[in-house]
C-alpha cells in the first residue's frame, strides 16, 4: 500500500503534474501567475478545495449513479469553494483580502473536476484525499514556478508582497533582483503567461528525457 | 453503482438529495459567517476612512454618521445614482467628509478612489481603493507602492487653479509616471470631479441630521 501512496505523491507533484503534464487548469494558471506570491496563493486555495472535494466524492462514490455524477461533482466543488470563501472572509480576513480574489476562480478550474472523475470516483477515501492534496500541491508548485519566472524577468522582483499573504516573517522572501524601473513588461502581461507556461512544459519534458524516463503524455482528458 | 438502466426517478432523487443536503450546509455556513463578515466589512471601511480622515479630528463614527447625496455621475446600481458621504465630527461640528469617487478612463476600467475633504474644500487625503491597472506601471497610484497619491493632500479646487488639475503632459501640474500617462490622468481627473462634487453639494453635505 505504501508504494501506492508514494506513487500518488510523485504523480501529483511531478510525473502527472496537473499543469505541466496534463495541461489542465490553464485559466487560473494564466490569470494568477503575474507574481510568485499570487501563484502560490491561488495554488494553496486550490489544494484545499481539491483535497476536500476528493474526500467527499470518495465518501459518496457508492451512492452516486453514473448518469448524474457530473452535476453532483460540480455541486460538491462549488459548495467547497463557497465554504472556503465564506469561512476565510469571516475568520481569516487578512488572508482573505489577498486570496479572496482567487477563490471563486477555483470553480472554473477543470483540474479538480478531472481528479474527481479520474480518481476519487473509483478509489477509497484516504488515497482520494491524498490525490487531491498532492495534485493541488503540484498545481501550487507549477504556478509558483511560472509566477517566479514571470516576476523576475517582468519586474525584477521575487515573491513581492509575500508578507501580505504569509505574514510579516515573509519579508525575508521578498527580493529585488533588478533595479526598480527594470523589467520586460510583456512577461507580466497575458502573453507572458502563455510563453512561460509553454517553456515550463518543455523544461519538464527535457528533465524527464534527460533522466531517461518515459514521457507520460496527457494523462487525463479535459472535461 | 454504475449498473445500467435505472429508472429516471432514481437519478433524480439522488441529485435532488445532494442538492438539498449541500443547500442546507451552505445555508448554515452563511448563517454562521454572516455576522463576522459584516463586522469585518465595517472594520475595512473604518480603515480606509482612517487613511483619508485623521483620527485626531473626529470623536464620532463616520460610518454611522453618513448621508446619501444624489450624484448623477456616481452611476450606482439600478439607477440609484447617489454617493454616500461619511461625516467626521468633533463636538457636533463637521470636521471632514469622505466619499468614494469612480475615476473613469483608467487603462483597466474605472479606478475607485476615497477622498477626504475638509469643510473648507481642502483635501485631507486621497487613497486608491481598487483598480485594475497594469502591474509595475499604473499601479504606482497605490499608496502601498509609491507615495505619489499623497501629493494631493492639502490641495483644493483653487490650488492649483482648475485648469492646472491635469497631468503635465496635458498642460497641468501633476507628474505622470514614466511609461504610464493614462492611469495618472484618470486619477487626477477623478479627484477633480470629486472636488467639483463637493463644491456643488457642500451645504447639503454639512446639513445637520
Amino acid at each position: 500500500m505504501s508504494a501506492k501512496y508514494g506513487q500518488i505523491v510523485k504523480d501529483g507533484l511531478w510525473e502527472n503534474n496537473g499543469v505541466l503534464c496534463m495541461l489542465l487548469g490553464m485559466c487560473p494558471t494564466m490569470a494568477m501567475t503575474g507574481t510568485a506570491t499570487n501563484g502560490f496563493g491561488m495554488g494553496i486555495a486550490t489544494a484545499v478545495v481539491m483535497a476536500a472535494s476528493n474526500l467527499m466524492v470518495a465518501m459518496f462514490r457508492n451512492y452516486v449513479t453514473h448518469e448524474v455524477r457530473i452535476p453532483v461533482y460540480i455541486l460538491i466543488v462549488a459548495a467547497n469553494v463557497t465554504f472556503v470563501d465564506l469561512g476565510m472572509n469571516a475568520w481569516m480576513h487578512e488572508l482573505y483580502k489577498v486570496l479572496g480574489l482567487f477563490i471563486p476562480l477555483i470553480v472554473s478550474n477543470c483540474l479538480p473536476l478531472a481528479r474527481l472523475e479520474a480518481f476519487a470516483a473509483k478509489e477509497p477515501v484516504l488515497p482520494s484525499f491524498l490525490d487531491g492534496l498532492f495534485m493541488g500541491l503540484g498545481f501550487t508548485f507549477a504556478l509558483t514556478a511560472i509566477g517566479a519566472v514571470r516576476e523576475m524577468i517582468g519586474q525584477g522582483t521575487l515573491f513581492a508582497d509575500a508578507a501580505l499573504l504569509l505574514g510579516p516573517w515573509a519579508k525575508v522572501l521578498e527580493l529585488r533582483i533588478m533595479p526598480a524601473d527594470w523589467g520586460i513588461l510583456v512577461l507580466i502581461l497575458p502573453p507572458g503567461g502563455f510563453l512561460v507556461a509553454g517553456l515550463m512544459v518543455v523544461a519538464k519534458r527535457m528533465i524527464d528525457l534527460a533522466s531517461g524516463k518515459e514521457i507520460k503524455m496527457a494523462g487525463a482528458h479535459s472535461v | 453503482m454504475s449498473t445500467a438502466m435505472k429508472p429516471t426517478w432514481v437519478h433524480a432523487t439522488i441529485l435532488g438529495a445532494f442538492c438539498a443536503g449541500f443547500g442546507v450546509l451552505l445555508a448554515l455556513t452563511d448563517d454562521v459567517t454572516k455576522e463576522p463578515i459584516k463586522e469585518r466589512a465595517l472594520e475595512d471601511k473604518m480603515t480606509s476612512l482612517g487613511q483619508v480622515i485623521p483620527k485626531s479630528i473626529h470623536d464620532n463614527n463616520p460610518v454611522t454618521d453618513a448621508i446619501a447625496i444624489p450624484n448623477p455621475n456616481a452611476g450606482g446600481h439600478g439607477g440609484t445614482a447617489e454617493t454616500v458621504v461619511y461625516r467626521a465630527m468633533k463636538g457636533g461640528q463637521i470636521t471632514g467628509l469622505a466619499y468614494e469617487v469612480n475615476a473613469s478612463g483608467g487603462y483597466g476600467g474605472p479606478i475607485k478612489l476615497m477622498l477626504g475633504v475638509a469643510p473648507d474644500g481642502k483635501l485631507l487625503g486621497v487613497r486608491v481603493i481598487s483598480h485594475k491597472e497594469t502591474p509595475g506601471l499604473g499601479d504606482k497610484i497605490d499608496a502601498v507602492k509609491t507615495d505619489w497619491i499623497t501629493r494631493f493632500t492639502g490641495l483644493s479646487l483653487g490650488n492649483p487653479p482648475v485648469e492646472k488639475w491635469k497631468v503635465k503632459k496635458d498642460g497641468g501640474q501633476f507628474d505622470q509616471f514614466s511609461g504610464a500617462t493614462i492611469t495618472p490622468r484618470a486619477v487626477v481627473g477623478g479627484i477633480r470631479t470629486g472636488l467639483e462634487f463637493f463644491a456643488a453639494n457642500a451645504p447639503r453635505m454639512m446639513e445637520k441630521k
